[in-house]
């Protein structure tokens, strides 16, 4: 009886709340606020330089090694701000995993980069490693693939495969939510396919955030998606009602190709 | 013919020339040296003492001590300037001190050796040196030129080297490589420790290393701070009376500097000419083969890097 309920109010994973983001003076973000639900794919969309890689790149906060920045609002992860003072970074950063543009392999064999993070924060438990690498691989599906070259180098993969291993990479340390920064835009529509497929597997599992430039990928494989435009959040709905029926006219232009 | 074919050709003979020019004079001078010292090369001439007053004998202690001064200097180079990089690249931001320090760092790489080696007297010898010897009330045991002043004036003509390649190296490293690994979770030094420094060190070991191999010729710096004319002896103490260990508070013979006095302070400078050539072919082969264990090192590093 209360299952199409749950179904369409669904825990909230993560928050913000009129949250502005400046890189030195520059404002990247302004006054957004949504919420992004639990197990369940959420896509982000909108002509570059809209803001979207700032957004997820504010949840693990991985935005600000290379910048000065400086944040007004807040970001909530279950409820709790991703902001505070003193925020322990580097189990943030092992609860919330995060897959870059380009794959990034470590030039290290694919085991090593499987089991990078789960080393990071001291498991050494031979038994234990296997393990999570194995599973890790299979979630990416990438296992059977590499399961007999572990000891390869990771350069020696296609592009494809390179980040579906830095997907498994990812989840080696077992996060909540897996941030997806333009994950296909650097590969071929064959890569592209398997990378979708592999989110599909993985949405009942994690709280998946994409962000794309391709709309098809969006309405293929999220729940929900929200369109930015200028550092603001636009419109913010079901991916069908969003491709299907926008209630904002900018949302309509861009999904249909009249910009961006 | 079309003008900016011919433009085209004249800068790439013009380029070509200029290479060929530097290796016709390198050849020359390499092969000039090795003709002119093969000669005196034999045993007795790599192992043995000068003597007859530098017109016979070998230099045996002169390549003991260019190694022994070779070693110190590279174990207090290298840590430091390998730390002070990392500190430099990953840590201290890129700041108006930070653009300070390193125009102050690739300027002291300019500057000549043998400023270094007043620099060695004024502040190693007479200030440290001293200092140490008032303190410890050790007579003159510190305050004087030594193979550990020697090995740190020449420590501090590499630093600067040594930093600014290893900051090249630390650079080459890819941003996306940081994400990935701060994305895992990883502490600043962990993320220092197992994706830059791996990444990193095949261009950090090849740096430090040619400028290791530099010091390791150089005469001015150790002209003042502990090179000798000539030793009877080795610079050796025995370790509890039974372990023999370089002793760094003698002074030592060095190749560059006994090409220097073979040259300008022997008794007879006619003499000793096959000497001098002999010693220089022996400084240019340990330099030599310094240079290619770097070069080896560097290629099993990367092979072990491909394979993981």
């Amino acid at each position: 009886m209360n299952l199409p309920l749950l179904s369409l109010l669904p825990d909230t994973k993560i928050e913000a709340r009129k949250l502005n983001y400046f890189y030195g003076s520059d404002q990247a973000l302004f006054d957004v606020s949504l919420s992004i639900p639990d197990k369940q794919v959420t896509a982000i969309i909108g002509p570059s330089g809209c803001g979207k890689s700032t957004l997820i790149k504010s949840i693990n906060r991985i935005g600000e090694i290379s910048n000065e920045i400086r944040v007004e609002g807040d970001l909530l992860l279950d409820g709790q701000s991703v902001y505070t003072k003193g925020l322990n970074m580097v189990e943030l950063r092992r609860r919330v995993g995060m897959v870059f543009q380009k794959p990034n392999p470590f030039p290290k064999t694919i085991l090593e980069n499987v089991l990078f993070g789960p080393k990071l924060h001291g498991i050494s438990d031979r038994h234990r490693l296997e393990e999570i690498a194995e599973q890790s691989l299979q979630k990416a599906a990438l296992w059977t693939e590499v399961k007999d070259k572990l000891q390869k180098s990771a350069i020696e993969l296609s592009g494809g495969q390179q980040q579906r291993l830095c997907i498994a990479r990812a989840l080696a340390v077992d996060p909540e939510v897996l941030l997806m920064d333009e994950p296909c835009s650097a590969l071929d529509p064959v890569g592209t396919a398997r990378i979708e497929e592999t989110i599909e597997f993985l949405k009942p599992l994690y709280c998946i955030v994409i962000v794309t430039h391709n709309m098809q990928q969006a309405a293929r494989v999220s729940q929900r998606t929200a369109f930015f435009m200028n550092g603001k959040l636009i419109e913010y709905d079901e991916t069908e009602k969003i491709f299907t029926n926008p209630s904002v006219n900018l949302t309509e232009d861009y999904i249909t190709g009249r910009f961006g | 013919m079309n003008r900016r074919k011919l433009v085209g050709q004249f800068c790439e003979s013009l380029c070509r020339g200029a290479a060929f020019l530097v290796l016709t004079v390198l050849f020359f001078i390499l092969g000039f040296i090795l003709m002119k010292g093969i000669g005196v090369i034999n045993w007795t001439f790599l192992s043995a003492p000068p003597t007859d007053g530098m017109t016979k004998g070998g230099i045996f202690p002169a390549i003991f001590g260019t190694i022994a001064l070779t070693f110190f200097m590279i174990v207090m180079a290298l840590p430091l300037g390998v730390a002070s990089a990392i500190y430099l690249n990953e840590y201290a931001g890129t700041g108006r001190a930070y653009r300070v320090i390193r125009a102050g760092i690739n300027n002291l790489a300019g500057v000549p050796s043998i400023v270094f080696g007043l620099f060695g007297v004024g502040f190693f010898i007479l200030f440290v040196g001293r200092q140490l010897d008032r303190v410890l009330q050790t007579g003159l045991l510190f305050g004087q030129p030594a193979m550990l002043w020697a090995g740190a004036t020449l420590a501090v003509l590499v630093l600067p080297v040594i930093i600014v390649s290893t900051d090249e190296a630390l650079k080459a490293v890819p941003q996306s490589m940081r994400e990935a690994a701060y994305a895992l979770g990883a502490t600043r030094w962990q993320m220092i420790r197992r994706v830059v420094l791996p990444q990193s060190l095949p261009g950090i070991l090849t740096g430090s290393i040619l400028s290791i191999s530099r010091g390791a010729g150089e005469t001015a710096p150790v002209l003042f701070t502990g090179a000798a004319y000539f030793l009877p002896k080795l610079p050796v103490v025995k370790l509890w009376g039974t372990i023999p260990m370089v002793n760094p508070m003698e002074q030592f013979m060095q190749l560059a500097y006994h090409i220097f006095i073979l040259s300008t302070q022997s008794t007879n400078v006619q003499l000793t000419r096959p000497l001098q050539y002999g010693t220089a072919l022996v400084l240019l082969v340990l330099t030599f083969m310094l240079n290619l264990g770097g070069i080896l090192l560097r290629a099993r590093f990367r092979k072990q890097r491909r394979r993981g």
